[in-house]
């Protein structure tokens, strides 16, 4: 079956579309490169190709991990499926 | 895949190998560009390097404007190479330190002569250089000649994702073949720079590549006026659905796979412990950071792109690669290798770094790369501080 996300690392909360673009309720299989298994998620908004949904719900203050690793924090809420980008996350640094 | 043992290249007379053959004009100053430029224009095949700089700098910008010009003329890429000042000093300063090199290398200054007069007379030394160099076969030589700078441009998701990582994978199969290999972007390992400091060889690099980050994040705070997120990340990045500095800084990092680095270089400083891993102190600008790494010697550059970079450089070739498919369907015409197929799963990492190793072979033997082609020779010197 086609990929639509890329996870990089178990421990991330964030995949990666992959494809041109998902729409909202699209069921899409995701792929988890660290530990190559599989795992499906519903969307919310459409979220183009490169862009981010977010895999659990996230509340404000909360940090987001891709590469295993912290990339920043959540400023607004986010629910499992929304687009996750500069509108509800922002860097800790500076 | 077997990975071929040798390319073929011209041998210098220094013992390294070109990728290339170029006859450069290099201007000392900005104001010898005009000068360098009609001498390029009289003799077909040399190249000027016009560029920016070389007026009342001073202190460590000074030393690094020297080092830049004399590794440019020493990169092995370059067979002869023909200097143009304004004043006599300064010229002869960078002629004696291509000299070391063992290749031809002659000095003009302007002063007392006027451009019409240094045209003529540099114009017949460039025609001497470019018809001996001419006659400059390309020759087998073992794949450790090799010198690989990499960096990444308009990076997006789908650079951390694949492109960087083909990159990684091409470093961990080549570096026990025993090439130099060399990564720089001090801003944009922000983030990541903790975890990039654990991948220095020895506690003396780690310690070094901290201090160097530090150094340019206590240079950050003092000057930013405003939190930096109107350059870090880019418009392009954003677009590319790149959200903070941490983010592209892991995505960044990707390039070196499992390398370790041996040492820590100032910007355009040739390395001096042997093959192995670099890191080198330098902006992320991409067009800055590839002149600074064509100086410290580096032979070939691969750089990966998410959105599309299109840099290119005078003297040492730069292989492009995207995984992004869009990019590759909208300027495909600057892409040297595609590896787009890593996001639909139809190629492994293993199979994209193979691809990107015989690219990269076609291009040290002399194919010409897509930026080549188009005529994109950015050749940007770094200023360090305002002249005195």
């Amino acid at each position: 079956m086609a990929t639509d996300i890329i996870i990089h690392d178990e421990k991330d909360n964030v995949g990666v579309v992959v494809i041109e673009k998902i729409t909202p309720k699209q069921d899409c299989n995701c792929w988890i490169m660290e530990n190559d298994t599989s795992t499906n998620i519903q969307s919310v908004d459409e979220i183009p190709l490169g862009h981010k949904i977010a895999m659990v719900d996230l509340k404000e203050g909360d940090t987001i991990l891709k590469y295993g690793h912290d990339i920043g924090k959540v400023v607004k809420s986010i629910k499992k499926g929304e687009h996750v980008h500069v509108h509800n996350v922002k860097t800790k640094k500076w | 895949m077997e990975i071929p043992k040798s390319f073929l290249g011209y041998k210098r007379e220094n013992g390294r190998a070109g990728t290339r053959n170029h006859v450069i004009i290099l201007p000392v100053d900005d104001i010898s560009n005009a000068c360098a430029e009609a001498v390029a224009n009289n003799i077909k095949g040399t190249i000027a390097l016009p560029h920016s700089y070389g007026r009342l700098q001073f202190g460590a910008d000074l030393e690094l404007h020297f080092r830049t010009m004399i590794g440019t003329g020493s990169n092995p890429n370059v067979a002869a190479v023909i200097v143009i000042g304004i004043e006599p000093k300064w010229t002869k300063k960078i002629v004696d330190g291509i000299a070391k090199t063992g290749k031809p290398v002659e000095g003009f200054h302007i002063e007392r002569t006027g451009d019409i007069g240094t045209v003529m007379k540099a114009s017949k030394k460039a025609q001497e250089f470019v018809m001996w160099a001419s006659e400059k076969q390309r020759e087998e030589c073992p794949i450790s000649d090799l010198w690989i700078s990499v960096k990444c441009g308009e990076s997006d998701t789908t650079s951390g994702l694949a492109a960087n990582p083909t990159v990684g994978n091409l470093m961990d199969k080549l570096e026990p073949l025993g090439v130099h290999l060399c990564f720089g972007e001090t801003s944009e390992l922000t983030g990541a720079e903790k975890v990039c400091a654990t991948r220095g060889a020895t506690k003396e690099a780690s310690d070094k590549f901290m201090k160097t980050w530090s150094a340019y994040n206590d240079f950050i705070l003092k000057e930013a006026t405003d939190d930096l997120s109107e350059s870090q990340p880019t418009a392009g990045n954003i677009a590319g659905g790149l959200t903070t500095i941490e983010e592209k800084a892991f995505g960044n990092f990707q390039k070196i796979g499992n390398c370790k680095f041996v040492d820590v270089l100032e910007p355009a400083e040739e390395p001096k412990k042997g093959k192995g891993l670099y890191f080198m102190d330098t902006s992320s600008a991409a067009a800055e950071c590839v002149t600074l790494q064509a100086a410290a010697g580096f032979n070939i550059h691969l750089f990966p792109t998410g959105q599309g970079n299109i840099v290119g450089n005078p003297i040492e070739p730069v292989v492009k690669l995207t995984a992004n498919p869009l990019t590759v369907k909208g300027m495909g015409e600057h892409i040297d290798c595609d590896v787009s197929k890593i996001l639909s799963r139809e190629m492994n990492m293993s199979e994209a770094g193979d691809k990107l190793i015989e690219t990269t072979l076609r291009v040290a033997n002399g194919r010409l790369t897509c930026a080549e082609a188009l005529g994109h020779k950015e050749f940007v010197m770094t200023k360090l501080y305002r002249s005195a």
